[in-house]
This record gives structure tokens, C-alpha cells and sequence, in this order.
């Protein structure tokens, strides 16, 4: 209930702002359709993103957890959005418990994300009525230049889609063991989304004859009333919060809609093309660093090699069992201490083979690694497999 | 679920696609407030009571001396919902509600005849059966009409959704939580101007058009019914002063 005190611009600012609206011209320069500059930038961690659009400022923050799901959808993971106003962006918010505006962002950007399923809930089960992961999206306004629904829905987006969550296994002897793998065992999974629902403020002016979108913030003072609309790039309306404010004509809302969708569409591949960019250089890091001896490494894409390697090992580890009984017997403290040594001729001396032949088949585990160096790889096994085993015994 | 049967076109409870639930209001429910109302649809009922114009409570909550303060509480009662349990007060979704019904109210009230005071809307679910929000909205407007508040126009309100490819005027709770998509649309009845419109779900934009248009529909027949209750209202005051 509590009323925020925020800005208000005076008798003459007012009109200056609302008559240079009659003639299409806007404060900042823009033109009524147009978006401030958008700028993603990503954290050093996975699921955090920095959203600034103009002036404003949203942080997103991805994190995940396992827990028990709800009674009605026990095959279902969560999604939850939390907002925080932080009176360091605006004195306008109060410390404490959030207030109507944060309540307002946080349920737009809920319902434009959870209703029109943009993330696949079902994937993030894990055992049906036992443990599910549950994403929990931060967000933060570090400052406030207008627009903050926009901002954080794009700060929200850019984040759910680098957040990757941990791998994890069920096993143990009734089958309901949860094994959650370190992700530097295992590489943690990306979320399934489907869409992207994007978040297009428009503000009505002057009995609503009037309209511009992404309103700034000496804008959004002036506005006699507000829509947003959540739209994806297949032009499916996912989303329309407009809580009263100056009325408009139906058709005028169409027309919004209209505008929206071409926005979004653009916003889509921004979002797409700057998280791409992001998982690439992610990927590029990952890249264990060689000594420049060493030429094969260049061209090898260390992702899909590491996947093929465990899934071969995997199967060379029921298939051959007797192997690696004998690769297990060997002591663990020469494992520990040759760990980084071992691990690196692996991916120089074994790849280039790896490569060649496309896969392990399950038949001829042995053969093949008769055939290919047959030491080194018995010895690239050693550390991760070890790894993995303690694991398993720990739970 | 079948929610429109694929034979004889019929929903749930027996209506036809297109067809409201039945409406019910009485005016002057609240012996002590200033104007109050009871409306029902079907079997969704809420009372809303208004209080003012009256002199501000508290100061620090005036944006601009010159107009109104407007507020407005909306709560469920404990026993609205099939499950009877203790509801927090003030959360997520009864905050978000209480603001849109304050806006939209404010949109239709002249705040600038009333400087120096507030205006206080309390609305409050006494059953809900889907379109709680659309319900209060149009009790608040007869509330305020009752209490003799300058309006610009009547604010009414109604929801639509889109079930089984066929668009659905007025869900009840059993259509509104099967996820589908939910508009609710708030119209200044004689300027035919939205004022509130609030979605959900996916929905392709010519047919979000269509549901839409059935829902502001809806609104216009609403209104027709809180202009009747009014002018009959207005009438029986007019036998008692004789």
C-alpha cells in the first residue's frame, strides 16, 4: 500500500517532454520506436549476466538446487523469480520488504517466463516425487534508468540460458541414489528452453494518442499509462501486463503488438548471438593449454573429445571389467601424483587416434586399445576412473 | 480435459461458449462506508466498500497535493478457496492485484476535483470461482459510484480465455486452472478505451486478437447491467426522499 516518493519532474519539464512528443522527438534523441542501446555482458561464472539498456542497469543470477517438488507436479522442476530493488539504484526504494513496483516486475517477468513453458520444467526431474532441481533466477536493479521490466527480463533470459546445472546419476541399490557429479567430472548441463519470451514496454501519453517504447526514466514521470507485452520472435503473445493507466483503443493495443513482436525478434538474436559468443570463449578456456611442442593440439574441439573418451571408457569399464580390476589394484598415491602428468598425454598422444576412428564400438573395446598405444591410454583411465569410483562408494 | 464438449458445444457448466456467468449486485451492502457494493458472478462474490474523499492519513504517502490519493486493498477471505487455510497478508499476488485494481480505478476517477484528500477501496473475495480480479473491479466501480465519487467514465471488467480452439468468455475456476490462456480486460465502458488488459500463456496474435475482442464483449455487457442496478438504485433514492 505504501506509496514510493519517486522523482517528479517539474511544471516545465513536464510540458517540455510532453510537447516534444507531439512532434516525435524525444528526450534522449530517439525516435518513438526505438530501443536504447542494449549491452549484455556476461560473469565469470555460468547463469550470470549483466544487462545494462541505456542508463539501466539488471543483474541476473541463475543458481539451482535440488529439493523435494510440489505435491500436484511431481514430475516437474521450478522456476522462481526474486527481485531485488536495491536503494542504491533509485531513492525511491525502500529498504526491506519489496514493494509494489518489485512485486509488479517480478510477476510480470514470472508469468511471461513459467506460463508460456520457455523452460522445460519436465527435464529438470530427476527422481518423480523425490528431487527435482529447482532454478532460481536473481535479479538485481543496480540502476535505474527506466525500463526496468524490459532490462530484467533480458538480464533474466541472458542468464537461464548460460546457466548450465550439474550432471547427476540415480543409482545405489534401490535405484533412488542421487549422485551429483562435479562439474569438473562431468560437464553440467544447459537448461532446455524453448523460447524466448521477450519483454516490450510500450508508454502512452496525452490520452493515449500517443506512444513510445522503452520509456526512460524522466519518460516514465511524465506517462499517463503503460503496457508491457511479452512476446516471442514466433510472434506468440506469452505475456500483456497493462494495470490500468490511461485507456487506448483496442486497435491501438494490436498495433503495439505488432511493433512488439518486430522488437522482439531483434532482441531474440542479440540475446542469441551474444550467449554463443560466450559459450564459444567459455568452451575456447576450457581447452587445456599445451606446451607449444606439442602441434596436434590446435584443432582438437576438447568438448566433443572428452565426451567420446568417457563414454568409451565407460563401456570399456563393463565390457573389460578384468582391466580395469587390474587398473584399480595399482596404488592410489601414484594416481594422485601423476594425476596431471597422466591426464595430459592422454589428450595429446590418444586423441588424434580418437578422432580418426570416429568411435569406440562396444564390441572391440580391447582390440582397439591393443591397437592405439595401449599404455597411455590404460593410464589416462587411471585418474577419472578412480574419481569416479570413490564417488560411488562415498554415497 | 474437455472443456468444451466436442458434440453439443457446451462448457463445463453448461454455458454456451460466449455466454457470462450470471451477474448479481447490490448496492449500499456497508452500513458505515460512504459507498459500498456486493457483486457476484455466478458463484464468485466479493464486497467492496469505499471510503472518502477524506482527509489524508498520512502525509508522506501524497505524491501531488493537487489530485486524489487513491488506495486500495484487496484480500481473500480464508474460506473463499476450496481449501480453507490461513492466507498471508500481503502477498505476491494479492499485492500485484490490489495495484492494478488501484490504477484502474484511479484512470476512471477525476482525482483532480478532490485535492487534499484519499480515496479508500477495500475490496474483499468472499468466494472465488475464477475472475476474482474482474469481479472486484466492477464491484469497486459501483462502490464508487454508490459513494458519489466523480468518475470519468464506469470501469468494467471481464476475462476470456481460449480452451479446446475455442475462445471462452468469463472462466470459471475450473477453466482458469487448466492453463490455458487468461485475458482480462478492464474498459472505460463509454469511451471504449482498455484500461487494464492482462495475459497469460501463449497465444498466437490473431487469435489473441479475437479473445480480446470477446472479452471487452463481455465488459460492454457488464456495463449495461452496473448502468441498470445504478439508475434503479438512483430511483428507490429518489421514492425515499418521497
Amino acid at each position: 500500500m505504501e506509496h514510493q516518493q519517486r522523482w517528479r519532474p517539474t511544471v516545465n519539464e513536464r510540458e517540455f517532454i510532453e510537447r516534444a512528443l507531439q512532434s516525435d522527438l524525444r528526450v534522449d534523441g530517439r525516435r518513438p520506436f526505438d530501443f536504447r542501446r542494449l549491452k549484455i555482458l556476461f560473469g565469470r561464472e555460468d547463469g550470470s549476466a549483466e544487462v545494462q539498456l541505456g542508463d539501466t542497469r539488471v543483474m541476473g543470477y541463475a543458481t539451482a538446487q535440488l529439493v523435494q517438488p510440489y505435491k500436484d507436479r511431481p514430475n516437474e522442476g521450478s522456476l522462481a523469480i526474486f527481485t531485488e530493488f536495491s536503494p542504491m539504484a533509485d531513492p525511491a526504494f525502500e529498504p526491506g520488504r519489496p514493494g509494489e513496483s518489485a512485486i509488479e516486475l517480478g510477476r510480470v517477468i514470472d508469468r511471461g517466463l513459467r506460463e508460456s513453458r520457455a523452460v522445460d520444467m519436465e527435464s529438470l526431474c530427476v527422481v518423480a516425487g523425490k528431487h527435482v532441481w529447482s532454478i532460481r533466477v536473481d535479479l538485481h536493479i543496480l540502476d535505474n534508468g527506466g525500463n526496468l521490466i524490459d532490462a530484467a527480463n533480458i538480464a533474466a533470459l541472458a542468464a537461464l540460458s548460460t546457466f548450465r546445472r550439474p550432471e547427476c546419476t540415480v543409482g545405489g541399490e534401490d535405484g533412488q541414489q542421487v549422485t551429483i557429479h562435479d562439474p569438473e567430472v562431468r560437464d553440467p548441463l544447459p537448461l532446455t528452453i524453448h523460447h524466448l519470451p521477450i519483454a516490450v514496454t510500450f508508454a502512452y501519453f496525452g490520452e493515449g494518442n500517443i506512444m513510445v517504447i522503452d520509456p526512460t526514466y524522466k519518460e516514465e514521470a511524465v506517462m499517463g499509462g503503460r503496457m508491457t507485452a511479452t512476446i516471442n520472435s514466433n510472434g506468440d503473445v506469452c505475456a500483456i501486463q497493462k494495470a490500468g493507466g490511461e485507456g487506448v483503443m483496442s486497435s491501438v493495443i494490436m498495433q503495439c503488438l505488432r511493433i512488439a513482436s518486430v522488437k522482439a525478434a531483434d532482441i531474440t538474436s542479440k540475446i542469441k548471438n551474444e550467449v554463443s559468443t560466450y559459450t564459444s570463449a567459455k568452451a575456447l578456456q576450457k581447452v587445456k593449454r599445451l606446451p607449444a611442442t606439442v602441434p596436434q593440439k590446435d584443432n582438437v574441439p576438447d568438448v566433443a573429445m572428452k565426451e567420446s573418451t568417457d563414454g568409451a571408457l565407460e563401456r570399456q569399464s563393463t565390457k573389460a571389467s578384468s582391466d580395469v580390476r587390474q587398473i584399480s589394484k595399482e596404488p592410489l598415491s601414484i594416481v594422485k601424483d601423476n594425476k596431471q602428468e597422466d591426464v595430459e598425454p592422454m589428450s595429446t598422444e590418444c586423441n588424434p587416434e580418437v578422432k580418426s576412428k570416429p568411435r569406440f564400438t562396444v564390441g572391440e573395446p580391447d582390440e582397439t586399445q591393443g591397437a592405439i598405444s595401449p599404455k597411455s591410454l590404460k593410464d589416462a583411465v587411471k585418474p577419472k576412473h578412480k574419481r569416479k569410483k570413490k564417488q560411488h562408494n562415498k554415497n | 480435459m474437455e472443456y468444451v464438449n466436442p458434440l453439443t458445444g457446451f462448457r463445463v457448466d453448461g454455458r454456451r461458449p460466449n455466454e457470462m456467468r450470471q451477474l448479481k449486485a447490490e448496492v449500499g451492502v456497508v452500513a458505515r462506508a460512504d459507498g459500498s457494493a456486493l457483486f457476484e458472478m455466478g458463484n464468485t462474490r466479493v464486497i467492496a466498500a469505499v471510503y472518502g474523499p477524506r482527509e489524508v492519513q498520512n502525509k508522506g504517502q501524497q505524491v501531488n497535493s493537487k489530485e486524489a490519493l487513491v488506495r486500495c486493498e484487496y484480500r481473500m477471505a480464508d474460506f473463499s478457496t476450496g481449501d480453507r487455510r490461513r492466507k498471508p497478508k500481503g502477498d505476491r499476488r494479492s499485492t500485484e492485484i490490489s495495484l492494478v485494481i488501484r490504477q484502474t480505478m484511479e484512470a476512471s476517477i477525476l482525482t483532480h476535483l478532490m485535492p487534499h484528500s484519499q480515496i479508500d477501496i477495500f475490496v474483499q473475495v468472499l468466494q472465488a470461482d475464477g475472475g476474482t480480479r474482474s469481479a472486484c473491479i466492477n464491484a469497486a466501480t459501483l462502490a464508487l459510484a454508490d459513494a458519489g465519487i466523480p468518475m470519468r467514465d464506469i470501469v468494467t471488467s471481464c476475462s476470456s480465455g481460449y480452451l479446446c480452439s475455442t475462445p471462452l468468455l468469463d472462466l470459471n475456476y475450473i477453466e482458469d486452472s487448466a492453463g490455458g490462456p487468461d485475458v482480462t480486460v478492464g474498459i472505460l465502458a463509454k469511451m471504449d478505451k482498455v484500461t487494464l488488459l492482462q495475459m497469460d500463456a501463449k497465444l498466437p496474435m490473431d487469435t489473441f486478437e479475437t479473445v480480446m475482442e470477446l472479452a471487452i464483449e463481455g465488459c460492454k455487457a457488464i456495463a449495461n447491467y452496473i448502468r441498470e442496478v445504478l439508475l434503479e438504485n438512483t430511483k428507490r433514492l429518489e421514492c425515499q426522499r418521497g
